[in-house]
């Protein structure tokens, strides 16, 4: 079981990275890091069964930390459409040099 | 005192600083909200922060003096090296606020909470400097991050700090993550999260080839170079630096740039030593890689900000250096160095805050032109802190006794870097070019005819001027003091590798 969930949240980890890589709306690309960090989590369980309860606090920090984030970055998301009425990175380019 | 960590009260006796910080911070937020927003209120409740920080240092100073220590075992450290890297990282913040309170006044924000929101920031990089274990790293660096990703945006009005604050949240988040993955794969190789426990697995279990353990130092390491902007993962600092307000792009710059570093000495050194030669290859080539990119791409800048965005990458290559150093040396030369470059970055971007016209406009260097003529002390001072940036000797002060130290620690290092130290006085060559070139537009070239008058400095932000310049100067003239207090407060890496060779020629003396 251990070697399938590793590969599974390797994977899903990998699903994440690409998608942040090649999707240009800011929410979708929001969506794939905490796909990354939940692929994250779910190794930190898996690992647990094998090392002790010190993976599954750590899950927790990472869940309650990503809801935190989640908050922030959401306001962040709203300010901007407000400035741009878009959410879409291409049409968010003021800054370059 | 001598703490035994694994008691709770006296885990949160060896804490006190963080939580005195954290509890004023949370105190001044119920302050901060109490009135309507307003100029005033926002400057009392910046006042009333620079006290607290103040009082935290005065905590800090007092334990270090103390002589605090802690039993091995441990998720924090009671140590020298923590309390100079708070203090430095105090002083930052100090800047900061300093910095802002006036800068918010004339960009119109009214917020209170933007201070409080620094001092959070702070007291998660005060974790980050204390933290000994996975577990704490993480919460330190988030703390401190999400912190930091509101406070770009601090501007509401403006749409280039918005789209700052979101590509400084979408990078950091995608950082995190993999520094995250790479805890998960460390922690999996190792089954434990302590770093001194993961440093003695690794002996033990003489992990040194673990296909696992060595991707998860991989991806750890990924997750670093982002959050301390090391090329080839630099490409937010710039945009991210450019659109923050200035006091803001001050604190990421210097503050928490030493931060993340601090943590990643304490990590590298302590959890990673055993497999140095597994690492050091790749910290290598990103020290160097970073202090070149940093330094051509910067020579091409004409925006002022943007220069120092890639100058303070140069400087992630500098100080990538005493992570492949390894030493007790490096970690002092560390701290020697982030204290100058925290005072010539806060003195740069003072002037840089106090030359920008009310509202957003882009900090030209061509705006500089002439400067001398209009306002001598502020060009005088901002020639002392870019030569600090460049490592001049004598007018540049501390800044060359800090470039000195770093030379000094990776020629003496265990593995040998003098290649890496060429490589750093070469690219300093380079980094004169722009530095310079600043200098040269204020004092040899005429005020331009249509140049706007700049608006008059502040008291705040005058003192934060003053301060870093005697400082610069005087710790230039008397480096010895600093010195001794430094090399007193290194910290060795943990765990012995019998073997740091990383197959490079060595400079026999």
């Amino acid at each position: 079981m251990l070697a399938e969930s590793l590969a599974l949240s390797a994977l899903l980890f990998t699903i994440g990275v690409i998608g942040v890589l090649t999707r240009r709306n800011a929410i979708i690309l929001f969506m794939c890091v905490e796909l990354m960090l939940n692929a994250v989590n779910l190794s930190f369980v898996a690992l647990s069964k094998l090392h002790g309860v010190g993976g599954q606090v750590f899950v927790i920090f990472v869940m309650s930390v990503a809801a935190a984030e989640a908050a922030v970055g959401l306001a962040i998301i709203i300010a901007i459409f407000r400035h741009r009425q878009s959410v879409n990175l291409e049409d968010i380019n003021l800054l370059k040099g | 005192m001598t703490y035994d960590l694994l008691s709770p009260t006296q885990l949160s006796a060896a804490l006190l600083p963080d939580l005195l910080l954290m509890g004023g911070a949370i105190v001044l937020m119920l302050v901060a909200a109490w009135r309507p927003e307003s100029d005033a209120h926002q400057r009392t409740v910046g006042l009333a922060a620079i006290g607290l920080l103040i009082a935290t240092m005065a905590t800090v100073v007092w334990m270090s003096v103390r002589g605090d220590s802690a039993l091995e075992t441990g998720v924090i450290a009671v140590d020298g090296f923590r309390w100079m890297v708070d203090l430095i990282l105090l002083l930052g913040a100090i800047g900061t606020i300093a910095l802002a309170i006036e800068h918010n006044e004339r960009d119109g924000i009214t917020q209170a909470e933007s201070h409080v929101l620094v001092l959070f920031a702070v007291a998660g990089m005060m974790i980050l400097a204390a933290a000994r274990d996975l577990m704490v790293v993480f919460l330190g660096i988030e703390i401190m991050s999400v912190a930091v990703y509101v406070l770009t945006g601090l501007n509401r009005r403006s749409a280039r700090s918005a789209e700052a604050s979101l590509k400084y949240f979408l990078l950091g988040a995608f950082a995190t993550a993999f520094l995250l993955y790479g805890m998960a794969l460390v922690y999996g190789a190792t089954g434990q999260t302590q770093f001194a426990e993961i440093g003695l697995v690794i002996r033990r279990l003489n992990l040194i080839d673990n296909p696992m353990l060595l991707v998860g130092i991989g991806l750890m390491l990924v997750g670093m170079a982002f959050k301390v902007a090391a090329a080839p993962f630099h490409m937010w600092a710039p945009d991210v630096y450019d659109g923050a307000p200035t006091p803001i792009t001050a604190f990421m710059a210097a503050t928490v740039k030493t931060a993340a570093f601090a943590s990643f000495l304490r990590i590298w050194y302590e959890a990673f030593y055993s497999v140095f030669n597994g690492w050091a290859h790749a910290v290598w080539w990103l020290a160097v890689l970073t202090m070149v990119v940093g330094n051509v791409v910067a020579l091409s800048q004409k925006n002022i900000k943007r220069m120092l965005a890639y100058s303070s990458i140069v400087h992630t290559g500098y100080l990538l250096v005493t992570v492949t150093a390894a030493s007790v040396l490096a970690s002092t030369a560390f701290t020697f160095y982030a204290l100058a470059y925290t005072l010539a970055t806060f003195g740069a971007f003072a002037v840089v805050a106090s030359m920008q016209p009310a509202g957003e406009t882009d900090a030209r260097i061509s705006d500089y032109q002439g400067l001398w003529h209009v306002r001598p002390w502020m060009a005088t001072a901002m020639a002392v802190f870019l030569l600090a940036l460049l490592g001049f000797p004598v007018f540049g002060g501390v800044g060359f006794f800090a470039k000195w130290y770093l030379i000094q620690a990776a020629i003496a290092a265990p593995a040998g870097l003098t290649i890496l130290a060429v490589i750093l006085v070469l690219t300093s060559v380079i980094s004169a070019g722009y530095y310079l070139q600043v200098v040269r537009v204020m004092f040899m070239m005429p005020r331009a005819d249509e140049a706007v008058e700049p608006l008059p400095v502040g008291a705040l932000t005058r003192a934060v001027l003053a301060v870093t310049v005697v400082l610069i100067l005087g710790l230039g003239l008397f480096p010895s003091r600093l010195v001794e207090i430094t090399q007193s407060n290194g910290f060795r890496p943990y765990a012995y590798s019998p073997a740091l060779d990383m197959g490079l020629p060595r400079f026999e003396p």
